[in-house]
């Protein structure tokens, strides 16, 4: 009788409305949003390596980040920005932002403000911090850089020549570049900068991808890149190792909701497959 | 973001999201706004980002016209009579134009030189640097770092893992060798190898489901937080 109603209940999953499972995916998301829940989020290698990486740069080195992404892939990448920029105040480093991605120059300006806010403190424009904007031309803006950073921007975001900064003097190409940290959703992104910084000039990139991106990098760890921060998780474990625990941590307990519910639907999808084809075809195993 | 600002984009997200009921015609409004507006967004982007700065500037189109102070090529050229090595970007701009010639239907075979320019710039720079750095340098990492027999460390966790990596590697290769059929040993490795893809297909999708879900976070974020100001 018990096996009975098993059956009948696992063959109503089999034929379950999808809809059901947005809701239930909607519900996971939404609850953890509303209550403040602590959970433990152990951290990986590839984020350690990155973070440790920085910590190993000098106070005030000379920091180069490169936001290639759009809005859309906002979620993930850009509380990774705002770390950095936080860390990057902490440290006193020297910032030089591009992009290469035409709005990755408005990112880092609206991460660079939320940044400011939680460390309580400004960046001095042209001193400690630089907006060169946008640049058309991809893998080749890179390869370029590796040249002449001058001769690829010769002017920053506002319009204004970069010569006249003091951020600016002495920056002549990657050699003068202390770590390059890109931020990446796509193409060119990260793998661009592993073909065309960090092996042909030697420079120390770090990265942070979007979850899509990261198991593409994964074979770039070690010696052509130190570190990678893989979706929202790698945002959470970087805030984390920064003490800097922000939205990242805050969003992986919806991620953990939203993701213990597919896992169930997966299980129960898979014994109700398995135990209702039985009587079809086949047999049951 | 302004109110006005706010509303409009809680609407179209809205308006998208309502596909996951079923298909409606609120979700194709907003569809076809999201397909207009990218598009023009990415004409007028490319326009001011790339031809004005790259072209019109550099040759000194923009000065002709008012818009800009500063010389350009043409004027350092025919003005002063000195060479600018900027002019060079109008062979670009002619390949730029030879480009469009796909649209008059007459002319169209032209596009295939610009086309043929950009093929062969790329497979060059893309060469050297993919042999490099996927070819060359992979093999070195996956290879390089075992520890010795007999040093410190032989029996450690990481050994085990870069023989993981090694073996990962060689079987996943055999199974995309066809030149032999996979049977015997050559077979067995191909089987290896197929687990080994699944393991990272099932890696793949694991990440894709999660930045699937960061995005809809991202959304009942907006929602929630700048829409309704339910959470802070």
């Amino acid at each position: 009788m018990a096996g009975e109603s098993l059956k009948k209940f696992l063959e109503k999953m089999m034929g379950i409305d999808r809809r059901v499972i947005f809701l239930l995916i909607f519900v996971a998301l939404s609850i953890p949003m509303f209550i403040a829940i602590k959970m433990k989020i152990p951290v990986s290698p590839e984020v350690e390596s990155l973070v440790d990486t920085m910590r190993n740069l000098p106070d005030g080195a000379k920091v180069m980040i490169s936001l290639d992404y759009d809005p859309s892939s906002e979620p993930e990448l850009q509380p990774m920005a705002e770390t950095f920029f936080t860390y990057a105040l902490q440290r006193n480093f020297k910032v030089i932002v591009i992009g290469l991605w035409p709005q990755g120059a408005i990112q880092a300006e609206r991460a660079k403000t939320v940044a400011e806010t939680k460390a309580g403190r400004q960046f001095e424009y042209g001193v400690d911090y630089i907006n060169l904007g946008y640049q058309s031309g991809n893998e080749l803006v890179i390869q370029r850089m590796g040249s002449s950073i001058p001769a690829m921007f010769p002017r920053d975001y506002f319009g204004q020549p970069i010569g006249q900064y003091p951020i600016m003097q002495g920056v002549r190409n990657f050699s003068n570049i202390d770590y390059v940290f890109n931020l990446s959703a796509g193409y060119p992104g990260t793998l661009e900068w592993v073909l065309f910084a960090a092996d042909p000039f030697h420079v120390v990139v770090g990265a942070g991808n979007t979850a899509v991106q990261a198991p593409q990098m994964y074979p770039y760890l070690g010696k052509q890149l130190k570190g990678l921060a893989g979706g929202m998780k790698g945002g959470a474990e970087f805030e984390i190792l920064t003490n800097l625990e922000g939205r990242a941590v805050k969003y992986m307990v919806g991620q953990t909701f939203a993701h213990t519910v597919i896992v169930l639907f997966i299980i129960v999808a898979n014994v109700a497959y398995f135990a209702t084809r039985g009587g079809k075809k086949g047999g049951a195993l | 973001m302004s109110t006005f600002g706010i509303w409009i984009g809680a609407i179209l997200t809205l308006g998208i999201l309502s596909f996951l009921y079923k298909d409606n015609p609120f979700y194709k409004l907003c569809e076809a706004i999201f397909l207009g507006i990218s598009a023009g967004y990415w004409f007028v982007s490319l326009f001011w980002q790339n031809l004005v700065p790259k072209l019109f500037d550099n040759l000194g189109v923009t000065k002709l016209v008012g818009f800009q102070a500063d010389d350009g090529a043409l004027q350092n050229l025919f003005g002063r009579g000195q060479y600018d090595e900027r002019i060079w970007y109008l062979v670009a701009g002619v390949l730029g134009v030879m480009m469009l010639m796909r649209l008059v239907p007459k002319a169209g075979w032209i596009s295939r030189w610009p086309l043929a320019f950009v093929v062969g710039t790329t497979a060059g720079v893309y060469l050297t640097r993919y042999l490099a750095s996927n070819a060359l340098d992979q093999i070195n990492s996956t290879l390089k770092d075992f520890v010795a027999i007999g040093q410190p460390g032989f029996l450690s966790g990481m050994n085990f893992n870069y023989l993981l990596v090694l073996i990962g590697v060689l079987a996943g290769l055999t199974y995309f060798y066809f030149s032999k059929e996979h049977k015997g040993i050559t077979g067995g490795a191909a089987r290896i190898g197929i687990y080994f893809i699944m393991v990272t297909f099932g890696a793949s999708f694991g990440y894709t489901v999660m930045s699937r879900m960061s995005l809809l976070i991202g959304r009942l974020d907006f929602l929630y937080r700048e829409w309704l100001h339910l959470i802070r």
